[in-house]
């Protein structure tokens, strides 16, 4: 009981530190105005009212911080803009804009917190408050979370209106009319005449007077884009071949460069020959960086091609590097000294599971890599004082640093330019390629430097999700749920990535246990314990973080013991309910898939449920066995977002993350051996292909709520809903991930 | 030796077996096709040779036989092709770094078969990758073009 009064104490410390040390501190620097980086350099008769607003001769500019790596960050949140700022979004520049403290998240660090998103006690609400506080502090510029909805919402219609009223008060010195003779319309003021001033001529006027800050949001009544199906700023130029990512960047005098790092991640090389890939055609340089080498070619194919002909001498793998080992780490991890979180420890569950008939069971989950489809691509053009990077990022002040770090250049000079991103699905969290390119580059400064990654470099340097194992032990009486004990043991993702761009790592990682811990059910005697398995290979977020994996285990248990009481697993899981957005989505899923009707022979339907990211989602997910083996034939997902702002991006998002999270469950894992990677491209890692994709029945519910975002809560009860379905169908219970090594798809 | 992309002659100095991916992205500057997987797993990489979608990372230069097409020159922002139109009307993309490939493939395939089934879309389809899981409106995206192509 010692050890858990400790991890109780050390949780609450984790909130209670940063609420008493920013609070404190805050006060003062909280509440300063962080400085408008648009300000630098700014042209005469240009205006930047606000961070996120800015109006030259040429037009308007927004700019839009979030990350956009394929969410449709960019879009949503220049329409928060728009909707205040009444501008035609054809007509304006749309761009992410410097790093800068300005553009802080404070919504993400709460995600760190032991604060379940059911919880609206005051200890819950300050702590929400702290990240807050913490991200401003921080200048945590970061996109991530399922956060930029939540965090944007009011911050950028504010901007919108913010720069609306300015350039109003700047139009009424010049025209002398009153406010309420004056309204705006697609990017100019119009007067009562009909007469139009544009914004970019009222641009150098408006610089001159302060910006006009006390202003009143539209109400939700009086939308022109928010909550209406939107066009997607970014569609046309990606229906057309003229969207630029990083690995299309081109300059005057530019090289072409890839790498070819130990194929164990961290691994040193000992020596490499360079001679026979120095003669290749096209070959400027082989160079040395950390772990590996680097081809710098006149195009990336010969890059490509020389840098396989470098002989090269490996160090061995620094970590457990067999995957057997490693489950065995695992394995060993589920002891009191490992002990990292008790989050939930309802009832008396070791009393409870001291007598009568108790259900024991282990589950696996496998290490997962993110392979966006672009893989890891940067431009890098430095000088002795000065460094310019061009790549998709979402931690671009992380990046800044750490280019600092590496060049001695200062931060204030290391420019960091953010493009639009191939995918990520959080490898654009970690800026390690990044600092291989700089490597590159420091030895030929002033050339421009292209750096592509192999698609099988991608593979073998990524930073997976970790794998994990769950231990689970219940009771069931009177045919209902008595006792639910669930323990996983999984390595530390914040522990590495933290490490990685210098940020303390403390208190207990919640990622271990999200999903799990925080799910809104009242079971008598209910306890989820997690373990923090030493570090092993360095591991990172990956969308939906830890409920991704946690889900599968938590809602994989909850139907076997729904089973083994005799209960239908979703009258069971309504009955259980404590939360009432939650039981309304599960409602809805059972209602949308008339859950109950008979499916006829060879068939099944499975239901999960996940609260994550504050979005309760619940799926029902119907297979059928056939010839060929398991079809998933359709999907039906039921979603609490509080209010939708794009109906359109809203099913997009979620029937991506059903997507992600089947295809991931059916056939990927990631194992070692020797600390390498054996899955290397697509043909042994595929995910979901169309012909195997089911048919998707969404619905978005809107209590009103807090608003969230859904880029990742659609992903953690896909995996468990079609375990749970095949159980259905089958009888066969399927424990590990992924799930083609115990039967066959279609 | 000389290639015809988009309706233009060039004359490029390349090695026979360099794939014509990297001819078209790193010497001739064309980016719409994207490099994915470099082992034709993702069809990222997808142009039309003579009207038939191939794989440009699996084509030698030196293997080149007809005209080759690119996203570029099946259609513009201002002047799209049936097929893009369908994709933006249908708002496929999210990264979008698959959809070149994804829509060379469906234009190829729809010019063979402009009135094909659901079975006939998942067998022609199946060779893109999408990381995101655009595939509902990919499916919806092709029976849309579809009817277009035929006039409905």
């Amino acid at each position: 009981m010692s050890r858990l009064g400790t991890i109780t104490r050390r949780s609450f410390l984790v909130g209670s530190a940063a609420i008493a040390g920013g609070v404190a501190f805050g006060t003062y620097l909280y509440k300063r105005e962080l400085d408008n980086p648009l300000l630098d350099g700014l042209a005469p008769g240009a205006a930047a009212i606000t961070p996120y607003v800015k109006v030259d001769a040429s037009g308007v500019t927004l700019i839009t911080p979030r990350a956009d790596v394929g969410q449709g960050a960019y879009s949503i949140q220049a329409h928060m803009i728009a909707e205040e700022l009444d501008v035609d979004l054809a007509e304006v520049t749309i761009t992410p804009g410097p790093p800068s403290p300005v553009y802080y998240n404070g919504v993400v660090s709460a995600e760190g917190m032991p604060i379940a998103a059911t919880s609206e006690t005051f200890l819950a609400r300050t702590g929400r408050g702290a990240a807050d506080v913490a991200g401003k502090l921080l200048g945590l510029q970061l996109t991530g979370g399922s956060s930029t909805v939540p965090d944007m919402y009011d911050r950028l219609r504010t901007a919108g209106a913010v720069a609306r009223e300015t350039l109003i008060a700047t139009a009424m010195a010049q025209t002398g009319l009153p406010r309420d003779q004056l309204k705006t319309e697609a990017g100019a003021v119009v007067l009562p005449d009909g007469a139009r001033l544009a914004y970019q001529d009222l641009a150098a006027a408006a610089a001159e007077i302060d910006p006009v800050t006390n202003v009143i949001l539209r109400d939700p009544s009086d939308w022109k884009h928010l909550g209406k199906p939107q066009m997607r700023t970014d569609v046309l130029a990606k229906s057309t071949g003229t969207q630029t990512y990083g690995i299309d960047m081109v300059m005057e005098g530019m090289v072409y460069a890839t790498t070819r790092t130990n194929p164990a991640q961290g691994g040193k090389i000992q020596g490499f020959d360079a001679g026979r890939a120095e003669k290749m055609r096209g070959v400027k340089a082989v160079l040395p960086i950390t772990g590996g080498v680097a081809v710098v070619a006149d195009n990336t194919w010969r890059a490509f091609q020389a840098v396989q002909a470098v002989d090269c001498d490996w160090g061995p793998s620094p970590y457990t590097g067999d995957t057997a080992d490693q489950f065995e780490a695992v394995a060993a991890a589920f002891t009191d000294d490992t002990q990292d979180s008790q989050f939930r420890d309802d009832g008396d569950v070791t009393a409870a599971l001291a007598e009568g008939e108790v259900l024991s069971v282990e589950y696996r989950i496998p290490y997962l890599a993110h392979a966006p489809l672009e893989p890891m691509s940067v431009l890098v053009k430095l000088t002795k004082a000065r460094v310019d990077v061009w790549t998709a990022t979402q931690i671009p002040r992380f990046m800044q640093a750490n280019v600092a770090r590496l060049t001695g250049v200062d931060a204030e000079n290391v420019h960091i330019h953010v493009l639009m991103a191939g995918g990520s699905f959080g490898r654009r969290l970690e800026d390690d390629y990044v600092m291989r390119a700089v490597e590159v580059a420091q030895q030929m400064p002033g050339t421009p430097v292209k750096m592509v990654w192999s698609r099988e470099e991608d593979f073998t340097h990524d930073f997976p999700r970790p794998l994990a194992m769950a231990r689970a032990q219940g009771k069931v009486a009177e045919g209902k749920l008595a006792a639910f004990d669930l323990a996983i043991a999984a390595p530390s993702v914040m522990e590495s990535q933290l490490k990685r761009v210098h940020q303390p790592v403390f208190g207990p990682d919640v990622a271990i246990v999200a999903g799990a811990w925080d799910q809104p059910f009242a079971i008598p005697d209910y306890r989820v314990t997690g373990h923090r398995v030493p570090a092993m290979v360095p591991v990172s977020s990956w969308r939906s973080v830890g409920a991704s994996g946690n889900a599968f285990l938590h809602e994989s248990f909850m139907d076997e013991m729904c089973h083994a009481a005799g209960a239908d697993p979703l009258a069971e899981r309504l009955r259980l309910c404590t939360h009432d957005p939650s039981r309304k989505v599960l409602e809805a899923v059972g209602e949308m898939s008339d859950w109950g009707a008979d499916l006829g022979p060879g068939r099944g339907r499975g239901l999960a449920f996940c609260l994550s990211f504050g979005v309760p989602v619940a799926e029902v997910v119907e297979v059928s066995q056939t010839d060929a083996g398991l079809r998933i034939d359709k999907v039906f997902v039921a979603a609490e977002v509080g209010l939708v702002l794009d109906p359109v991006n809203f099913e997009a998002q979620l029937s991506g993350g059903v997507i992600w999270g089947l295809g991931h469950a059916m056939n990927c894992e990631l194992t070692y051996k020797d600390g390498v990677p054996q899955q290397d491209n697509y043909h042994l890692y595929s995910g979901l292909r169309l012909y195997q994709t089911p048919k998707i029945e969404l619905r978005g519910l809107e209590s009103g709520g807090k608003l969230r975002g859904a880029g990742e809560p659609g992903v953690p009860p896909a995996a468990p809903a079609l375990a749970n379905a095949i159980f259905s169908a089958t009888g066969q219970r399927i424990r590990d991930l992924p799930l083609s090594n115990s039967v066959d798809f279609a | 030796m000389q290639i015809t992309v988009n309706g233009k002659v060039h004359e490029v100095d390349v090695e026979d077996d360099m794939p014509l991916l990297w001819v078209l992205r790193d010497e001739l500057g064309i980016t719409g096709p994207k490099y994915g997987c470099g082992i034709a797993q993702c069809g990222a990489c997808t142009v039309h040779i003579d009207g038939m979608a191939v794989r440009s990372c699996q084509l030698r230069a030196g293997d080149v036989d007809g005209d080759v097409t690119t996203i570029e020159g099946l259609g513009t922002p201002e002047a799209l092709h049936v097929v893009q139109a369908a994709w933006v009307k249908h708002q496929v993309a999210q990264c979008g770094y698959c959809q070149s490939g994804q829509i060379m493939q469906a234009a190829s395939f729809l010019d063979l078969n402009p009135d094909p089934t659901d079975d006939q879309i998942d067998a022609a389809m199946s060779g893109n990758l999408c990381r995101c899981g655009t595939y509902p409106r990919i499916r919806a995206a092709v029976h849309d073009a579809a009817a277009q192509l035929r006039g409905a």
